[in-house]
């Protein structure tokens, strides 16, 4: 697996936020996107889950010599994990992991769903709570729910844009421990992070700001 | 078929959940029809004339006010986007977000517009014929509603607009609903014509809708 | 085809033909406007009142052709992405919207020494009010959104989907106008127009055909040039930021 992309321009609104850019990530690699706000971080990640059509360049996700997916979108071999959680505070915690458990594979499985939602909940340490409505979660712990989303449908690629807001040190080493276990079982991971993630044998890429676009 | 299905029926569960929903429409619906004789008065000929059409007045406005609910909390949490990248196409996303609506706002109504037709002294011969038209009448409404719903996503004064956009469209479902509880009632025209046009106009929705909606959808997370 | 694509071709083109389209526009008027005071007979029946067809059925007509020319603009948008469809479509509601209105007016104060009323719910008058209503949407959906791109293309879907739904609403009203068959509704379809009343509707016709291709002119450099004036704007806010984000 190697998600590949070159030359890629992003225009928002009339601007230019990013251009020539290319990017070129191997499974079992992890790439953290750096850079100050306004760089664009948000909108590369967009734009590599297919939301955002690029104003020029290419993106395309390589299985083994053999091509998948479409030019523009890696669409459905991704997990994005974005701003909102995606958690409806009406349903329980385990409830809410069951349903993109079924939405995300496309398929009812049953028991091994019920296996691979516990094994989810344990990783993020959401075991004691889930039978507790989303909606008396704390901020954190939504979080955290949001992200044990990732685990509930197999992804070769994780595209995570600030997956560390509002989680404390020990989530957050919940979460490195996530993407280090995906990435060495061949997965590729790109994240934009502020924080250090303690994410191991990972590259970086730096983006402009405006200041940077003399 | 497994993700359409899980939701529709996480959509309906979040609906029932939420108490709210679903009751507010049937509110709404029961309290136009009532406040409707103290304006015109209580001549019961003149309601049981304009019963059909007054109820299906209401049942379009009850079932416009929660048309909002098909994408606005899926959009606003953050659901909605991880829908979209997923393996069910968002053509089908859209539809089942639309039956789901049809099940939790179309069919209740329907059911309870027979109990308002007493209110309305409408001809008892009818009721059978009023829930009919109104099961088939709004799987249309739901599906055309569903373009107004994501053309309006998220844009503040919402609810307005979506009226604005959406009443016009649901001329045909309203003349062809009350064409054929009238043709039961007073003829002299035939009911399987007006009703089959009806059937005609929902099919046409539920096929044509989500890729109107789908579309809006794809740009509101551009 | 392409050449069309580009609006700084479009803007030296549409400057060089708009005086004309104008003075066109003027001419016709005079000749039309005479025709249908000086020239056409007052309906035996009417009277005077029938040189309002003069203006009300230009209007209608012109009512239906430009929510044919955002439909087809909005192709021209989601299809092949034309850079001038989103102005065209954008420019051409709001004149739609007008010529609409207008033929409602015309149409309600014919209808006075017509049919006794202000309004009747005629199967024609009735399609034309939905029409403005959809007209009215459209402009609505288009101004509650910020972002131009999306409210150019979000406005294209909707003019579409109205495109659709109009021969459905114009045959449901139909269908619903001759169930409830208003009591004294006096027909203009059957008999064939005398060739005094015909001359002078035709020119009038065509007069305000090119009256519409006039302001949808003018209106689409206006839209090019608030464009140009927004994306002037932009750079002007980035390079005030450049040496704030270099210090």
């Amino acid at each position: 697996m190697r998600l590949f992309s070159e030359n890629l321009t992003c225009v928002r609104g009339g601007r230019e936020i990013f251009s020539g850019l290319s990017l070129d990530v191997q499974g079992g690699e992890c790439l953290l996107l750096l850079g100050p706000n306004g760089a664009g971080k948000t909108s590369l990640l967009r734009m590599l889950a297919g939301y955002l059509k690029p104003a020029s360049g290419t993106i395309r996700l390589e299985d083994g010599g053999e091509e998948t997916g479409e030019d523009i979108t890696v669409g459905e071999a991704c997990h994005f994990v974005g701003h909102l959680n995606g958690v409806k505070s009406q349903f329980t915690v385990r409830e809410n992991l069951a349903f993109w458990a079924c939405f995300l594979s496309g398929e009812k499985n049953g028991e091994s769903d019920a296996a691979v939602i516990e094994k989810a909940l344990g990783a993020f340490a959401l075991s004691s709570l889930c039978d507790i409505p989303a909606g008396y979660l704390s901020a954190g712990q939504k979080r955290r729910l949001c992200l044990a989303r990732l685990l509930v449908a197999a992804r070769p690629l994780w595209l995570l844009d600030e997956p560390t807001v509002s989680l404390d040190k020990k989530s957050q080493v919940l979460l490195a421990n996530a993407v280090n276990a995906h990435v060495a079982g061949g997965g590729m991971a790109v994240a934009a992070t502020h924080l250090e993630l303690g994410i191991e044998n990972a590259q970086t890429l730096e983006l402009g700001g405006r200041g940077g676009r003399q | 078929m497994s993700g359409f299905k899980s939701l529709v029926a996480r959509d309906i569960r979040l609906a029932l959940r939420e108490g709210g929903a679903i009751g507010t429409a049937l509110g709404f619906y029961l309290i136009v029809i009532a406040i409707l004789p103290l304006g015109l008065g209580p001549d019961l000929n003149l309601l049981a004339r304009i019963a059909p059409g007054v109820l299906w007045v209401a049942l379009l406005l009850s079932a416009l006010l929660s048309l909002d609910r098909i994408f606005l909390n899926d959009f606003e949490d953050g659901s909605l986007e991880v829908m979209i990248i997923g393996p069910l196409p968002l053509e089908l996303i859209v539809a089942a977000k639309s039956i789901a609506h049809w099940i939790t706002t179309g069919v209740p109504l329907a059911l309870i517009a027979p109990v308002l037709g007493l209110l309305l002294n409408l001809d008892i011969n009818a009721f059978g014929v009023l829930v009919l038209t109104m099961l088939v009448g709004t799987l249309g409404v739901s599906f055309i509603g569903a373009i107004g719903a994501a053309l309006t996503l998220g844009l503040g004064r919402g609810g307005l607009l979506l009226s604005l956009i959406i009443l016009p469209l649901y001329v045909p479902i309203l003349i062809f609903g009350v064409g054929s509880v009238m043709a039961v009632i007073v003829g002299p025209s035939s009911f399987t014509a007006s009703f089959m046009i009806l059937c005609a106009i929902s099919l046409a929705a539920i096929v044509l809708a989500p890729w109107a909606a789908g579309a809006a959808l794809r740009m509101k997370f551009q | 085809m392409l050449r069309f694509a580009n609006p700084t071709w479009f803007m030296n083109f549409s400057a060089r033909l708009l005086p004309w389209l104008v003075g066109l526009t003027a001419l016709l008027f005079a000749i039309g406007l005479y025709m249908s005071f000086f020239t056409a007979p007052p309906d035996y029946q009417q009277g005077e009142t029938v040189r309002i067809m003069f203006i009300h059925v230009p209007s209608a007509w012109l009512a239906m052709m430009c929510y044919g020319l955002i439909a087809v603009s909005s192709i021209g948008l989601l299809v092949w992405r034309h850079p001038l469809a989103d102005v065209s479509a954008k420019a051409a509601a709001p004149i739609g919207a007008v010529f609409t209105f207008t033929a409602l007016v015309t149409g309600s104060l014919w209808g006075k020494p017509m049919w006794g009323t202000y309004w009747v719910w005629d199967a024609r008058l009735t399609s034309v009010l939905i029409l403005f209503f959809l007209y009215l949407g459209l402009i609505a959906l288009r101004n509650a959104i910020d972002d131009e791109v999306q409210a150019g293309k979000l406005s294209a879907i909707l003019a579409l989907v109205g495109t659709v739904i109009l021969p459905i609403i114009k045959f449901s009203v139909n269908w619903w106008n001759t169930l409830h068959q208003p009591a004294s509704v006096m027909r203009m379809g059957g008999s064939t127009l005398h060739s005094s009343i015909l001359y002078p509707l035709l020119v009038m016709a065509v007069a305000f055909t090119v009256l519409f291709f006039a302001l949808h002119m003018k209106a689409m450099r206006n839209e090019i040039l608030r464009r140009r004036v927004a994306a002037l704007r932009i750079t002007q806010v980035d390079e005030a930021m450049t040496p704030q984000a270099a210090e």
